[in-house]
């Protein structure tokens, strides 16, 4: 039988909606979930302790048959960083550990304007840097699938907690693919919208002109059902898209004949685990034989998607972190120091390796005579990534490749080794620098038990159609249905 | 050796906007500390700027005004640099491009029109403030984030003053052109105008510059002159004593009189701009220009020539009417009414500008509105009062919030022009000072000085000059 926990958000969602169970039953499964689980996951920083309270206002609404929104009860996981009132947000970094923000991001606002009810913070690579969540100063998140691996990052914590049933739906930001690749690594879905779609007010700025908050669900559905949520036009940001969003949901059908899907030759490179790789073209075949004519594409500047997102995503990290000083909130250095060495130690003490690496990275391509020969020449360069996604789209409606080269990595084994880490994202930064949007699902397993993810990129807006591709996908196989063997309760 | 000084300033005028540059707070001055900031102005993690659309109309106002060519698309940068009233430790500003470039102003000197360049002008966020507690084992600073985000526009002109007068009167064209503009309120004590200057010194004749070195801290126009005028002492000994003039910053110390060494140029700040993210570019369509175009108002120096040739008021009039926008506005709008422009200004030139300035107010807060005014002075037009009277009515007008007419009443003001009334009091007042008369049939003229002054005595001020005039010279057969 299928347990509370195990709802996706649309059934958790329907169930309370016909009375069939309460959105405090739910929210006390999960919770149960969570104490049972938690401890082999770490997927959380912060477990709400009002989330029960909530639960049952929105019982008491229901049974007043007041109006209730469109997430009423669903328990939602969001990643920590971004903004909320009840509980810290924290980035995973010594330097905001207990740091309460005094204002909340419009994504929790409309959360919580739809009744969900919000279960916890999720575990992130310090500031969304990383691809394995290793980076967090508090814990290593493990992946359900083999607990001695990663689950992926930067947004490690949601995919794990989606795949051990530990919410039933997540919200993560994805800045060079730490949405999509988590969820590739932990066997769910993740999308990062067109950059715009979703308002960032209330993220916490990793790279400004590359972040982008996105739903990490069960199953295509849900991803939907929160994009229906989220996609709203936000004064509050000026990156905010004003055009209206589709009912993501309304456009969810089977059909895709006609559609043509391109394979990037240049996804199929050197570095890719040939498993990943049969896993992907299989995947092709499948659309194939739904109808999709699939064809060979190039996207010729893809080999220098990771130094130009290595330059912009760092340069911009550089600014947009300079305010975590010890002068205003955060940590501050309890030695005695001048304003100097209150700086440099509060941030010294505050930031770990990684953060502190691309610091000086994005410093070093801002600094007086480096500026033109990186910076500049980055922000040049990423023009050609979206001419190549421009000319792409005039032969295609979708690109399909694989998430990520490999399934999880062994926790620690590329921590020593930051380029190769780097690498782990080589498919979905392009996404980010032409601010395209892109799903991931799951279309396989490894020989070792692996979830293996396929990527889906569309036009920018077009998330309705990203959506139904991956839901024809989804309907037609069933690696979705598959669970990792977590003990159940 | 005769040394040619060159000047160059920067500017920083707090625009008045209703709200900050990025977000939605208001800038009272004085406010209690840190009251007037939210989430967006404090820097709080993942908040973001929203561009005042009104604070960019107002800095290409004054753009446009400058002659400046306005660029049709720029974008925001950011200026990185630590500091605690810098809550992000980047200010938003424009490096790369500018909302305005390659303008002038004509400034007026020494009865000529000399020609300042522009270089740009540009939009940036202002800084917050720290205070430094005083007394001893004090060992901390607090911080105050009410100005932070406040919109500035930078002026920059190019070194084109050649004196300290000229660096002055350009500092007074700047402040008047921003008031016209109403771009800024320019209150320096408030700290809505502050000033860099830049100076360096050459021989007399030398085509090239000499090393510059920039003053910071200046507060006033006042501290720019006097700040000015130490560079120019220091350097000129420095120089004639066979030394070196680096390249450098420099602070203004107001209380020592001062200036002292900050930094050098080896040790340049590297701000590291970089466009800012979180901004679109800003555009400036057709219809928009021509919007702030349309908007531009009369500026001082165009209106003093209208003042002149439309009201026949002598320079000096004019000059002193158009300092201030409000008042030259108010003067306008009396003289209309008045239908004698002369003697509405010589009225506003006085009696108005005074009381301003004893009741420490200014015109836009006066209580006595231009209609009030003007009606007072049709009274004396109209023969209905003397002009002595009228400055008492005015006061009274002032003090008791009513009109010319009803305090005239009220206190039975009225001039006494009714000739068989004064007949009386004359006859009287001849009589009782029989010398006097005397004096005045001999041809002493003083006499009849004398003689009007006691007559307006018995009267109280109210007899009508011409008409004493009238009488008593039919009565003297003078």
């Amino acid at each position: 039988m299928t347990q509370l926990y195990e709802l996706s958000g649309h059934d958790a969602r329907s169930k309370i909606l016909r009375r069939e169970v309460s959105a405090e039953e739910i929210t006390m499964s999960i919770l149960d979930r969570i104490s049972a689980i938690e401890p082999e996951i770490h997927a959380y920083v912060t477990v709400s302790d009002t989330a029960i309270v909530r639960a049952k206002e929105i019982d008491a609404r229901l049974k007043a048959k007041q109006p209730v929104g469109e997430l009423c009860g669903v328990p939602v996981a969001v990643k920590d960083n971004m903004c909320t009132l009840q509980m810290p947000t924290t980035c995973s970094s010594k330097i905001l550990k207990n740091f309460v923000a005094p204002y909340q991001a419009t994504v929790v606002d409309l959360l919580l304007a739809e009744d969900a009810v919000i279960v916890g913070k999720t575990n992130l690579d310090e500031f969304a840097m990383g691809s394995s969540t290793e980076n967090s100063a508090f814990h290593v998140t493990r992946n359900p699938w083999d607990t001695s691996r990663i689950p992926g990052g930067s947004s490690g914590g949601a995919a794990a907690a989606m795949a051990a049933d530990l919410a039933a739906m997540a919200l993560g930001s994805d800045t060079g693919g730490s949405i999509r690749q988590p969820a590739a690594l932990c066997g769910v879905v993740g999308l990062k919208p067109t950059y715009g779609r979703v308002s960032r007010y209330g993220l916490v700025a990793f790279a400004s002109s590359l972040d982008q908050i996105g739903p990490i669900t069960k199953n295509v559905t849900d991803a939907a059902l929160l994009m229906n949520v989220i996609a709203k036009h936000d004064p509050r940001d000026s990156t905010s898209a004003p055009e209206p969003a589709p009912n993501y949901m309304a456009a969810l059908d089977c059909d895709v004949k006609g559609l043509k899907i391109g394979l990037p030759k240049e996804y199929f490179g050197q570095g890719l685990s040939p498993e990943v790789a049969a896993a992907v073209r299989a995947a092709a075949d499948k659309y194939a034989a739904m109808g999709a004519h699939v064809l060979d594409i190039s996207m010729p500047h893809t080999e220098y998607a990771v130094a130009t997102y290595y330059i912009i995503a760092t340069a911009e990290a550089s600014s947009n972190l300079a305010r975590y000083d010890g002068v205003h909130y955060g940590h501050r250095t309890q030695r005695k120091s001048d304003l100097i060495g209150l700086y440099s130690r509060s941030r010294s003490e505050g930031f770990g390796p990684e953060v502190k690496r691309r610091i000086m990275l994005g410093t070093h391509a801002l600094s007086a005579g480096y500026y033109d020969a990186y910076f500049l020449k980055a922000a040049r360069v990423r023009a050609l990534f979206r001419r190549d996604f421009d000319q792409a789209f005039e032969k295609v409606d979708a690109i399909l490749s694989p998430t990520s080269p490999t399934p999880a990595f062994r926790i620690g084994e590329k921590t020593d080794d930051p380029l190769s880490m780097y690498l782990s994202d080589i498919y979905t930064i392009s996404a980010n620098l032409a601010g395209v949007p892109g799903i991931s699902l799951p279309c396989g397993f490894s020989s070792d038990g692996l979830p293996i993810g396929l990527q889906l990129m569309a036009k920018p807006f077009d998330e309705g159609r990203l959506l139904r591709i991956a839901y024809a996908f989804e309907q037609a196989t069933e690696h979705h249905l598959r669970k990792p063997a977590l003990k159940r309760m | 050796m005769d040394y040619e000084v060159v000047i160059g300033l920067e500017t920083h005028a707090q625009l008045n906007t209703s709200s900050k540059l990025f977000c939605g707070c208001s800038m009272i001055f004085g406010a209690p500390p840190n009251s007037q900031t939210c989430p967006v102005c404090i820097g709080m993690p993942g908040v973001l700027p929203v561009m005042n659309k009104a604070a960019v109309e107002k800095v290409a106002r004054i753009a446009l005004a400058m002659h400046c060519t306005i660029d049709r698309s720029t974008y925001m940068d950011r200026k990185s640099y630590y500091y605690p009233d810098l809550p992000k430790n980047y200010q938003i500003s424009q490096s790369h491009s500018n909302l305005g470039s390659d303008g002038y102003v004509d400034i007026q000197f020494n009865g000529e029109t000399k020609r300042i360049g522009i270089d740009n002008v540009h939009l940036e966020e202002d800084a917050g403030k720290l205070i430094h507690p005083e007394g001893r084992n004090v060992a901390y600073t607090m911080v105050d984030l009410n100005r932070t985000g406040t919109p500035l526009a930078e002026i920059v002109t190019r070194p084109d003053m050649r004196s300290i007068d000229e660096a002055h009167a350009y500092m007074e064209q700047l402040q008047s052109m921003l008031l016209y503009l109403d771009a800024s309120d320019c209150k320096m004590q408030e700290g809505s105008l502050r000033f860099e200057a830049s100076i360096s010194l050459r021989p007399r004749g030398q085509k090239e510059y000499g090393s510059r070195v920039e003053i910071k801290n200046l507060n006033s126009m006042k501290a720019v002159v006097k700040s000015l005028e130490y560079e120019v002492q220091r350097q000129t000994q420095v120089l004639s004593g066979g030394g070196t003039v680096y390249q450098e910053t420099r602070l203004w110390d107001d209380i020592a009189g001062g200036t002292a060494l900050m930094r050098r140029k080896e040790t340049a700040q590297d701000y590291r701009y970089f466009p800012e993210p979180d901004l679109h570019t800003i555009h400036i369509s057709d219809e928009w220009l021509e919007v702030i175009r349309a908007s531009l108002p009369e500026l001082a120096h165009e209106r003093r020539r209208r003042f002149i040739e439309t009201y026949k008021l002598p320079e000096y009039d004019a000059g002193v009417l158009v300092v201030d926008k409000g008042v030259a506005d108010y003067f306008e709008k009396a003289a209309s009414i008045v239908g004698d422009p002369k003697a509405a200004a010589n009225f506003l030139m006085t009696e108005v500008l005074r009381e301003l300035k004893e009741r420490k107010t200014d015109i836009g807060s006066f209580s006595v509105s231009p209609e009030r005014v003007a009606e007072l002075l049709i009274l004396v037009k109209d023969a209905v009062i003397s002009y002595n009277i009228a400055k008492e009515v005015f006061i009274a007008m002032i003090e008791t919030g009513r009109p010319a007419g009803v305090i005239v009443e009220q206190k039975g003001l009225k001039q006494i022009s009714d000739t068989s009334e004064l007949e009386a009091v004359i006859t009287q007042a001849l009589d009782e000072n029989p010398a006097a008369v005397s004096d005045l049939k001999q041809g002493k003229k003083q006499a009849l000085g004398f003689l009007v002054g006691q007559i307006m005595r018995k009267t109280k001020g109210k007899a009508n000059p011409q008409v004493i005039h009238k009488i008593l010279s039919e009565k003297m057969g003078i």
